[in-house]
């Protein structure tokens, strides 16, 4: 891989950008196209892109597979979690209305709460699957 | 806390689904999970209460009220089959802690339990919903979560059995989403009481009877209805024992709840039964799938499949008894779910207290078992009498109220065939009994009985099916007022 300079160098330019653009669609969920799905996916795609670049086992010295499992469990966590908050400041499950003191503010964080909950899981989930299909056999937890 | 109840119920195993997969070790996952399950069935019996004494509950979700937002719409149908899914699992998980120690490798313990909770919400989420494509969104969690619980058996013939139901079970699927979109597009409403509203007014346009077609298959191939029912067998003989007792008591069950949803609640009988002409397809299916389904299950060699196969029969007669259109027919159909859940539920753990000690489910593996377990056979000749129907079983209470609604409509031939499918299912219990009871163990082998911690459960389920067909009020009422409920009379 050393005479490949331009795809390394390429990659390591194009790695930060990629993991920008994820939040930028994160965060501009809300107002525009995006939202946690696609945010994960993108995330994972710049993952995806190092490890077929620079190999398999550079990207698990990265981020071991140990991290991309309790991603994809610690996303619905969190997702499921705000609801329970929602709950305990006395409104409906996933009424976003009561976390801030005016409704408009307490949607805004509610769904950039949810959907940060539904990055996490897409990421996890999409370079478990990718590490799962480049290894070929199991992830070693 | 107590009108929070109703999302209560199905949050609170979804919440515990990831924390058992994130404890590790798998003796922590399954307390995870046995929290998560009896957290169900207590928030289940709360709600069936509340829903008897106050009637139908609803929570609007995130505080949009319906039908803008989601809606939970719990009433009593809603909640029977709740419970029942949430005490199949309550029962389950016990036997499971030694059941898939010993047939599920430790290291995949903690997601194995973890998609157990998934697929327990899933189901509790499809039968609380007031949204259809919430349905399909549960639908979705608990059928992929049982793909992945199938796939764990110990067979390696587990993973084709996994694919097939995957491939069929997502053609269902599509198919139910098919069918929603469609509605959607006519009646711009995702919320079943609104579309129940809204229905009658573009009834004569095309679309809607092609999406009650739609959604009548895919719904029929989940519950495996005759012929759609090819997933099922391999899918209960290879999965996990633990797996086969619960799926097999509580998705069908599911399925065979939504179909009454759609029918009775969304598009109404009216259009169901005399528009659609629905009967003329499910009554024929439901026929040939009791006494094809019947036959085929004498004819096999693994009891695990033998079961699986009179578990397609089974589905046929509560397809009977809703395909009648009647009140005492959609009884029948509801009191059904619940006595199979029961007697199936036992049959499926006590082959897998046989596959604990034994190894194998096979017929001529099971000689004189009944001397040397003789409390896991006398748990499969009870659950057995009351697949057969035997009075004082719960089996015989459904095939009385089913008989009942045939002769009601005039069709002896129809109780006719039920009376004969009963006769076939002596024929395939007494196959096992025969060769457990009146032939010599081999010797060489040395064979224990299971353990307690599966032998408990399983007797908790035989004895339900037992006290529950001595003392039916309880269960028939609740039936009937569901089936009132459903075709809109008696209130």
């Amino acid at each position: 891989m050393d005479d490949r300079v331009i795809l390394r160098i390429g990659a390591k330019i194009l790695i930060p950008f990629i993991l920008l653009f994820a939040l930028y669609v994160q965060f501009h969920g809300d107002y525009g196209p995006g939202g946690g799905f696609q945010a994960g996916v993108i995330f994972a795609a710049a993952f995806v892109l190092y490890a077929l670049v620079f190999g398999l086992g550079n990207a698990v010295k990265v981020l071991p597979p140990q991290a991309v499992y309790v991603c994809g469990a610690l996303g619905v966590m969190i997702y499921m979690g705000v609801g329970f908050v929602t709950m305990a400041l006395g409104g409906a499950f996933l009424d976003y209305n009561v976390l801030a003191p005016d409704p408009t503010h307490g949607q805004h964080y509610g769904i950039l709460a949810v959907e940060l909950g539904v990055l996490v899981t897409v990421f996890g989930v999409m370079v478990a699957l990718f590490y799962a299909f480049a290894g070929r056999r199991r992830l070693d937890l | 806390m107590s009108q929070h109840l109703p999302v209560l119920l199905v949050a609170v195993p979804l919440f515990l689904a990831p924390v058992a997969a994130l404890v590790g070790r798998w003796k922590l996952a399954w307390a995870v999970a046995a929290a998560g399950c009896w957290w169900a069935f207590a928030a289940s019996i709360m709600l069936l209460r509340r829903v008897m004494d106050e009637g139908t509950i609803h929570y609007a979700m995130g505080g949009w009220e319906a039908p803008y937002g989601i809606e939970y719409r719990i009433d009593l149908v809603s909640a029977f089959v709740a419970l029942i899914v949430a005490a199949i699992g309550a029962v389950v998980i016990p036997y499971a802690r030694t059941s898939i120690a010993k047939e599920v490798s430790e290291d995949r313990g903690a997601l194995f339990y973890s998609a157990f909770l998934l697929c327990l919400s899933g189901l509790l989420g499809i039968s609380v919903t007031g949204d259809v494509f919430n349905v399909f969104v549960f639908l979705e969690v608990s059928s992929l979560s049982a793909y992945a619980m199938i796939a764990l058996g110990q067979d390696r013939r587990a993973l084709t059995a996994a694919f097939q139901y995957l491939i069929m079970g997502s053609t269902g699927a599509t198919f139910i989403v098919i069918g929603i979109g469609l509605l959607y597009v006519m009646t711009g409403t995702l919320n079943m009481a609104d579309l129940a509203e809204r229905l009658p007014a573009v009834s004569d346009n095309r679309t809607i009877p092609v999406a009650f077609t739609f959604l009548t298959v895919g719904i029929t191939l989940k519950l495996a209805l005759f012929p759609l029912h090819l997933w099922l067998p391999n899918a209960y003989t290879y999965a996990p024992s633990a797996v086969t007792a619960f799926i097999a008591s509580t998705a069908t069950k599911v399925a065979v709840y939504l179909l009454l949803r759609f029918f009775f609640t969304v598009f109404g009988a009216a259009f169901a039964f005399e528009q659609m002409q629905l009967d003329m397809v499910l009554m024929p299916l439901a026929l040939v799938a009791i006494l094809g389904m019947s036959l085929v299950a004498i004819y096999q060699e693994n009891v695990k499949r033998l079961l699986a196969f009179s578990s397609v029969a089974q589905i046929g007669y509560m397809v009977l008894g809703i395909s009648f259109g009647s009140v005492l027919g959609v009884t029948s159909g509801i009191l059904h779910l619940f006595n199979h859940a029961l007697m199936k539920g036992a049959l499926f753990m006590a082959m897998g207290c046989v596959m604990y000690s034994v190894g194998s489910v096979r017929i001529e593996k099971m000689a004189g078992l009944g001397k040397v377990m003789p409390w896991t056979m006398a748990a499969f000749v009870g659950g057995g009498l009351s697949l057969i129907g035997v009075p004082f079983t719960v089996g015989f209470v459904s095939k009385w109220y089913l008989v009942q609604a045939a002769l009601e409509q005039g069709m002896w031939p129809v109780a006719a065939v039920v009376m004969v499918g009963s006769l076939m299912a002596l024929v395939y219990i007494w196959k096992v009994v025969e060769v457990a009871y009146f032939q010599a163990a081999d010797p060489d082998h040395q064979i224990r009985e299971a353990p307690l911690s599966m032998l408990v459960p399983t007797w908790v389920l035989v004895l339900a099916s037992f006290y529950f067909g001595i003392d039916a009020s309880t269960t028939a009422s609740i039936a009937t007022r569901a089936a009132e409920t459903l075709l809109g009379v008696g209130l």
